[in-house]
């Protein structure tokens, strides 16, 4: 029962000291998940990879001058300041490096984080051999520090967090620009190299402080999944940004009070997990480009593409035989359709009431009727279109035609008929009906 | 330095960046520069499986584990980008990511009874490599020798037999697949490749060295060449080279700057090296370095300052004007924008290429130069007459075309025109078009 307690005390944030670490992580989720979005739109989602790898030489580097300055060498601020100073100094070297020389960013930012993180590695080995030096734990730093924040470290990450946030929201239209439009945005005089470089601090920014609270390697997850998995969801910029913040703040959230409850759960593992599975979830479920909603959409459309079909071959059936009565033999020439799926159309469209059938004949209902002559004037208006607008031959405009007439809405077909005016009634077909011999 | 430790150490290092320079080059040709290090981190849930289902920190189960977890990792990648229309570069992060966070959770799970630190578990270290030897064929040799080459080996071998399919999915992956062979195979193979390349290479070798000679190497060789065969074969070579260079860089540099005997690791200046080679070639390859295409601008600047000061020279001429030096200097710093630096260079040109000279206080072009100057007039009023009658430049504007459009007009593109413009004597400004005294 005591349990129970504590661990409600813990999600809804009871205890004073779990407050602060919660909240000052929750703060950092929502302003890597928004400047992640940024990083994501423009192509730059390993930014942060490649950042916090070029961090170790500055980390290093800082150890080695504060050892060399006298003291322990080991102050906290000055470590994450040589972080910060090599960090940026990466993110500056990407885009000219890329400029000068042509290749793709993927490239570039693999080749600087290896050379980086060698340098890193290199420095360290002198570090181990000077003599009276004291790394250990330099390397463990650039891990993070999984579970163990204290609330002095959080307060410091929520605050530079929420003036993170607050830039990059002042800065969303300037940024926008940047990722989806960068001609224009030079045209109308934004300095995009300057926009860059304040995007890629702000990244890096993120990158420092997500070091203390889930570790280096994992700081990267908090960038990118955010915004991969608000994708799902909307296409609108915005709402986007929000989402992405959101999901950034709840998975921390989670993370960080799951690991105050089980010291053997590290908070950056459960975060980067929770994230996860919030992308898996979104992946499938998301409303806007998720699998499911994709499926569902396109499966929609194979069902009416099938039902003009029937349709449309037996509206020209009875064109060109003039008996209202078919047989499943009588249309199976007129596609390539196999009898059993020509079969469960009928099966369908007897379902849905445009087809009625008497003793293994059907005939259209008077509602199929209307609906197959409106079919057929959409296919032949088009047909007639792109014989005298796009110079396809006549023997050749009928699969043309198909490939078109389903996705065109009402607004379409009124503007053909303007286009070839002809009135109300359903032009006759510029090819011989029927299918192959 | 003893051949017996360093040189087997370069000998290693030369191995593992042929190993990698293979799969190397094809990843970055397709733009997966990342892949390495994504795979460095994806591997540790394997690696912590297999530590729990063996219980020790030495044997297969954990390379096995490795090898698995890393494929696993690159083909969720492949799925995460196609299906969830996620960009390449997002998915691979957030599966790695994920990857790593699930062998991190696993491994504290662990920590209690065992020493398994999160970084060095399976990854072997270049230095220590040399010291563990099994006798092969009657002589001695370090152990990791012997999964490298038979990696090596596996890669030389599929990049040749499927050389064609890999070229084509690379850089056409339509017409790969209209040949017969779906491009999504090859890839996932490549995957398959690139995965067990790194884990062998970690083992043997530790993981920095083998992100680094994934990209930089073959990086570095898209800048010599653009044919992928050269490409590969300079990989190979920049590979190894920064290998060599890399383990003497680490014996040798701390010492020079820090003095006393001071040495540092070979993996980590081994990374160096193949960076500092990138900056190298990106700086002084010939073509495509930035010295080369920064050369190749000022020599076209160059050129097309003298002609537009023969092109000036001659119309002043044309029309009986002053050629008072300083009235030509003038215009050609006002209408003509040649610096002052340049303006003494286009000079010296002039004079020592005998095309024009400083007579007493007037500009004279020689003959030389009267003749080069009258094909570029001439190839400029035909452009004006050209344009005047196909395009809607405007009468006025057209001037400003032809003055860019003449630099980069041959003789046979001269020709050209005379034929489309016909028997024309007059530019649309009134101007005669020069006879071409040059070539008839």
């Amino acid at each position: 029962m005591q349990q129970v307690t504590s661990m409600l005390d813990i999600l809804l944030l009871g205890d004073w000291n779990t407050r602060i670490v919660v909240f000052g992580t929750a703060m950092l989720g929502v302003a890597a998940g928004v400047v992640g979005t940024f990083l994501v739109l423009r192509k730059r989602s390993l930014l942060g990879d490649t950042v916090s790898h070029a961090m170790l030489p500055g980390v290093v580097g800082a150890f080695l001058v504060m050892q060399a300055f006298g003291g322990g060498g080991k102050s906290l601020a000055g470590l994450l300041l040589g972080a910060a100073v090599a960090g940026v100094l990466a993110a500056w070297a990407i885009p000219v490096l890329r400029r000068s020389t042509g290749l793709k960013d993927d490239a570039i930012m693999g080749i600087v984080l290896g050379g980086g993180f060698g340098l890193g590695i290199a420095m360290l080995g002198v570090a181990q051999a000077l003599p009276g030096g004291n790394q250990a734990g330099l390397e463990s730093f650039i891990y993070g520090r999984a579970a163990s924040m204290v609330r002095s470290d959080a307060i410091g990450i929520g605050i530079t967090a929420a003036v993170t946030l607050l830039i990059a929201s002042t800065m969303a239209k300037e940024f926008r620009l940047l990722c989806f439009d960068e001609s224009f945005g030079r045209a109308i005089g934004r300095r995009e190299g300057l926009l860059d470089l304040g995007l890629m601090l702000l990244a890096v920014t993120v990158t420092v402080v997500g070091l203390q609270s889930v570790g280096l390697i994992l700081v990267i997850a908090l960038l990118i999944i955010p915004a991969s998995a608000a994708r799902f969801w909307t296409d609108e910029f915005v709402r986007m940004v929000t989402l992405a913040g959101v999901i950034g703040a709840v998975a921390c959230w989670i993370g960080a009070s799951v690991s105050a409850m089980a010291p053997k759960l590290p908070a950056g593992s459960i975060i980067v997990l929770t994230l996860a599975t919030l992308f898996a979830f979104s992946m499938v479920f998301g409303t806007r480009q998720g699998a499911l909603c994709r499926i569902v959409r396109s499966a929609g459309l194979r069902r009416r593409t099938d039902r003009q079909h029937l349709l449309r071959a037996a509206a020209e059936w009875m064109e060109t035989s003039g008996v209202d009565r078919w047989t499943i033999a009588n249309l199976a020439p007129m596609r390539s359709w196999s009898r059993g799926r020509l079969r469960l159309l009928h099966r369908r469209g007897v379902r849905s009431g445009d087809v009625a059938v008497t003793d293994d004949r059907f005939m259209l209902t008077k509602a199929g009727r209307l609906a197959a002559d409106r079919v057929v004037r959409n296919h032949r208006l088009w047909e007639l279109f792109l014989i005298r607008h796009a110079d396809i031959a006549a023997s050749h405009v009928d699969r043309d035609a198909d490939l078109v007439e389903h996705v065109l809405g009402e607004e379409a077909v009124v503007e053909l008929e303007q286009v070839l005016t002809r009135g109300d009634a359903t032009p006759q077909s510029p090819h011989p009906l029927g299918g192959d011999p | 330095m003893t051949f017996d430790y360093d040189g087997w150490i370069i000998l290693i290092g030369v191995l593992v960046a042929a190993c990698c320079a293979v799969p190397g080059s094809w990843l970055v040709v397709r733009g997966m520069g990342m892949m390495g290090d994504a795979i460095s981190h994806a591997v540790l849930p394997g690696i912590a499986l297999g530590f729990l289902i063996s219980g020790t920190r030495s044997g297969g189960w954990m390379f096995l584990g490795a090898a698995v977890s890393g494929v696993l990792a690159a083909v969720l990648t492949q799925l995460v980008h196609r299906w969830g229309r996620v960009e390449r570069g997002a998915a691979m992060g957030l599966v790695f990511t994920s990857f790593f966070s699930l062998g991190l959770l696993l491994i504290v799970q662990t920590a209690d009874t065992v020493d398994l630190d999160a970084n060095c578990v399976l990854y072997g270290a270049i230095e220590l490599a040399p010291l563990d030897t099994i006798d092969l064929l009657g002589i001695e040799v370090p152990r990791v020798v012997v999964p490298l080459a038979i990696v090596l080996l596996a890669n030389v071998l599929l990049t040749l037999v499927f050389y064609k399919e890999l070229l084509a999915s690379s850089f056409d992956s339509a017409l790969a697949t209209s040949q017969g062979f779906a491009a999504r195979w090859i890839h996932y193979g490549l995957m398959v490749l690139t995965a067990a390349t790194c884990v062998a290479c970690f083992e043997a070798v530790g993981s920095i060295i083998t992100v680094a000679l994934l990209v930089a190497p073959p990086a570095t060789a898209l800048l010599l060449t653009r044919r992928m065969k050269w490409v590969l074969v300079w990989a190979i070579g920049l590979g190894g080279a920064a290998a060599g260079l890399g383990h003497i860089a680490a014996i040798t540099v701390p010492g020079w700057i820090l003095g006393g005997g001071l040495d540092t690791s070979s993996a980590g200046m081994m990374a160096v090296i193949t960076f500092v080679l990138f900056l190298v070639a990106a700086f002084a390859a010939p073509g495509r370095g930035v010295l080369a295409r920064r050369w190749a601008t000022r020599r076209d600047a160059m050129r097309i300052a003298i002609e537009d000061a023969l092109g000036l020279l001659f119309r002043l001429e044309e029309r009986s004007m002053d050629t008072d030096r300083e009235v030509v200097e003038h215009l050609l710093r006002s209408d003509v924008r040649i610096g002052p630096r340049r303006l003494a260079a286009v000079r010296a040109r002039l004079r020592r290429g005998a095309l024009a000279r400083v007579d007493g206080t007037c500009w004279q072009l020689t003959d030389a130069g009267r003749s080069e100057a009258s094909s570029l007039v001439r190839a400029h009023r035909l452009w004006e007459t050209y344009l005047a009658g196909r395009s809607t430049i405007p009468t006025s504007h057209l001037h400003a075309a032809a003055e860019r459009l003449e630099h980069v007009t041959d003789r046979e593109l001269v020709e050209e025109l005379e034929a489309e413009v016909g028997p024309q004597r007059e530019d649309p400004h009134g101007r005669p078009i020069p006879e071409s005294d040059l070539w008839n």
